[in-house]
């Protein structure tokens, strides 16, 4: 009985891991960007953005670093159009972010169609063309070690590239944040950009340099999505996955461990729904699965509301730095 | 980047004409970059949406969900708030329509179904706004997350409803079973038998949507309210000194701009599908963000803004019909680029129309 329940939860939390991945890549995404004071809610239209791209891309070389790349690119261009409205323009952040949500789901489909006519897919990837499982050595051998078996040999390997990439970004991005110049800078830049600017720090430049690390971050994230965890785009592949990383990234309060924890936790509830879609609960019955999907959603509500700690923004999010009056 | 330093009309006019030429010019840009001629696309789309009074009509159709959802984020935006969750409170609004529907079509005629419609989808999308109201005003949870949250809450909890409480029993869809004559609206055509509207879903919620651009003309620029509602938006620090509450004030522009969202699922709904569906939605809460930003957040603005907009969708079907190859995803792209160039670049061209304008000053210096 045991056994089987501990069987259950390994395949639970193996399918957390994937589901958590592009999650997590597009919330670091978001917190480079929003630490700086740039709101970004096109965290969706990036994704979706770089989904393409590397789905295009990997399909016609039939290379996923290529395809990576191709996504990256895509990615981080949209992330510069942001940069150029809310930056330089001092645009209104939050219509930018709705614009790029727009123009990807509106550009990948058309071109998609214009290129592989297949109804705004990308063709199903060659050979070469999808990041595949990563097998770790020994995890063949020492699969019937009770417990630490299964966990070493189903749950830690066996992952694409991504998902290594997403985890190990996390302790990166900490480093960065609070062991570098730059991160010291891009924080105080998100809550008082005039202090940065009286030191002599370029304001623009600083948060251009986040805008880009948001995109590349994004670029890793759809690309998760079509060349890794799938083979291959499809039209409005993210779903609302930017939405959740954003909500993650509230929920985690614009720290980068905590975006881990809260992309596992969402990851989690959207494995637990898919895995348990149809029976039923003890104690509880069948739980509806709609539920599961609006969990994230009104946790972080929940919590945007203070009653479950306090999830205060960058001082300066989302208001457009004006150097002198014009 | 003050006002004042442009002559009205150029504020007014020149600015928002040289944004759209902008998105226009990159749409074409966009259409030559699939092979197809921009010109031709042009004449299409023209031809679809105002070259015959049919197309005008479906037009008209579209551009009554983009008044309802424009009026939203604009009266919202005269309190200085940013209601993205339009999207949610229309859908949420669509319940308060089918609840008056169904329980009235079959004994009563349509008229006095009406009522009940407009108010029960009013109460639900202003109750869809309230929370996310609330929090921005009593606990400063920002509204813009709150209502994208909501907007997911809203997208479940229907899809939910649908799914196994309001399901039409034997039906594969997840829709309600279609309403009878008690619950649908005129359609124009029915009114005006020889305009020639033929099968135009435009009905009787176009006068709705006229009347709530009047009625929130006169809210916000006549009413003790509207004035404390554009005082708090324009200096919230001083507002909350002139005796202003914040949080009333919050609270109850969030319920109107609901309302107003959410009502505009009677064009949909009571008009048009006469049942309640998934996804009837589809964007139209989102385009009314750039629907109040063209229309400069006053009525009059927004109507012209919602005409064009519904022109685009009509006359993007018309197109995608005539060059295939133009698939109805290219006015998605349209819609992104008239919200980037007139929303979020709205200043790009200021500076250059700045230095254009500014009268002559002697050399000093």
């Amino acid at each position: 009985m045991f056994e089987m329940y501990f069987q259950e939860l390994i395949l639970t939390l193996d399918s957390t891991l994937r589901l958590a991945t592009p999650l997590l890549l597009a919330c670091l995404a978001g917190l480079y960007s929003e630490r700086s004071g740039i709101v970004d809610i096109g965290l969706e239209g990036k994704m979706l953005g770089a989904a393409f791209g590397a789905g295009a891309v990997a399909y016609v070389t039939g290379n996923a670093f290529l395809g990576l790349a191709g996504g990256i690119v895509v990615s981080v261009g949209l992330a510069l159009l942001h940069g150029f409205a809310s930056i330089t323009n001092r645009g209104n952040q939050i219509v930018s972010g709705v614009a790029i949500n727009f123009l990807a789901a509106g550009l990948t489909v058309l071109l998609g169609q214009y290129w592989f006519s297949q109804g705004g897919r990308t063709p199903s990837l060659p050979q070469g063309g999808r990041f595949l499982d990563i097998t770790f050595p020994f995890a063949e051998e020492i699969r019937d070690i009770p417990y630490l078996g299964p966990v070493y040999s189903d749950l830690l390997s066996g992952h694409n590239l991504l998902v290594y990439v997403a985890f190990l970004a996390v302790p990166l991005t900490w480093w960065v944040l609070y062991r570098t110049r730059f991160g010291l800078h891009l924080r105080a830049v998100g809550e008082n950009p005039a202090a940065v600017d009286t030191a002599g720090i370029s304001v623009t430049w600083l948060r251009y340099r986040a805008v880009i690390a948001c995109g590349f971050f994004c670029g890793l994230a759809g690309s998760a999505l079509s060349i890794a965890l799938a083979s291959g785009f499809i039209k409005d592949m993210t779903a609302g996955k930017g939405f959740i990383a954003l909500a993650a990234l509230i929920f985690a309060k614009w720290k980068p461990v905590n975006a881990m924890l809260a992309c596992l936790l969402f990851g989690f509830l959207d494995a637990f729904a898919l895995r348990q879609q149809g029976k039923e609960l003890p104690l509880i019955g069948e739980v509806p699965s709609q539920f599961f999907q609006a969990l994230p959603y009104i946790l972080t509500v929940i919590l945007l509301a203070g009653f479950i700690g306090k999830a205060i923004p960058p001082k300066a999010a989302g208001v457009p730095y004006l150097k002198e009056r014009t | 980047m003050t006002a004042g330093q442009l002559p009205r009309w150029v504020d007014l006019g020149l600015i928002p004409f040289l944004n759209l030429a902008a998105a226009f010019l990159v749409s074409g840009l966009v259409v030559l970059l699939i092979g197809e001629n921009p010109l031709n696309a042009v004449y299409y789309l023209l031809l679809g949406s105002v070259g015959s009074v049919e197309g005008f009509g479906y037009t008209l159709f579209y551009a009554t969900n983009f008044i309802f959802t424009g009026l939203a984020v604009a009266v919202a935006f005269h309190a200085g708030l940013f209601n993205i969750g339009g999207e949610g409170q229309a859908y949420i609004g669509g319940l308060g329509v089918a609840f008056a529907c169904l329980a009235l079509d079959q004994y009563v005629p349509w008229y006095v179904t009406l009522p009940f419609a407009v108010v029960g989808s009013a109460i639900m999308g202003a109750a869809w706004a309230l929370i996310p109201g609330w929090l921005q005003a009593a606990r400063g949870s920002h509204v813009v997350i709150t209502t994208i949250m909501f907007n997911f809450i809203a997208a479940a909890l229907m899809g939910y409803l649908l799914n196994s409480v309001m399901k039409k029993p034997g039906s594969m869809q997840l829709e309600t079973r279609t309403f009878e004559d008690g619950g649908r609206l005129p359609f124009l055509n029915d009114i005006f038998p020889s305009a020639g509207f033929g099968f135009a879903p435009v009905n009787l919620s176009l006068f709705i949507a006229l009347i709530a651009c009047g009625l929130v003309w006169l809210l916000i620029w006549r009413t003790k309210l509207g004035f404390e509602i554009r005082s708090f938006g324009a200096n919230a620090t001083a507002a909350v000194y002139a005796g202003i509450s914040p949080v009333r004030i919050t609270v109850i522009t969030m319920l109107i701009s609901g309302g107003l969202a959410g009502m505009m699922a009677i064009n949909e709904i009571m008009g048009s599908q006469h049942r309640l569906l998934t996804d009837f939605v589809t964007g139209y809460g989102f385009v009314g963000i750039a629907v109040a930003l063209m229309g400069r957040a006053h009525p009059v603005g927004i109507i012209l803004a919602a005409i064009l907009f519904g022109m685009l969708y009509q006359g993007g079907a018309e197109l995608s019909f005539e060059m295939p190859s133009i698939t109805r995803d290219m006015i998605i792209v349209i819609q992104g680029l008239v919200i980037l160039f007139a929303g979020a670049l709205e200043y790009m061209f200021r500076p250059a129309l700045i230095r254009m304008f500014a009268p002559s000053r002697p050399v000093s210096a």
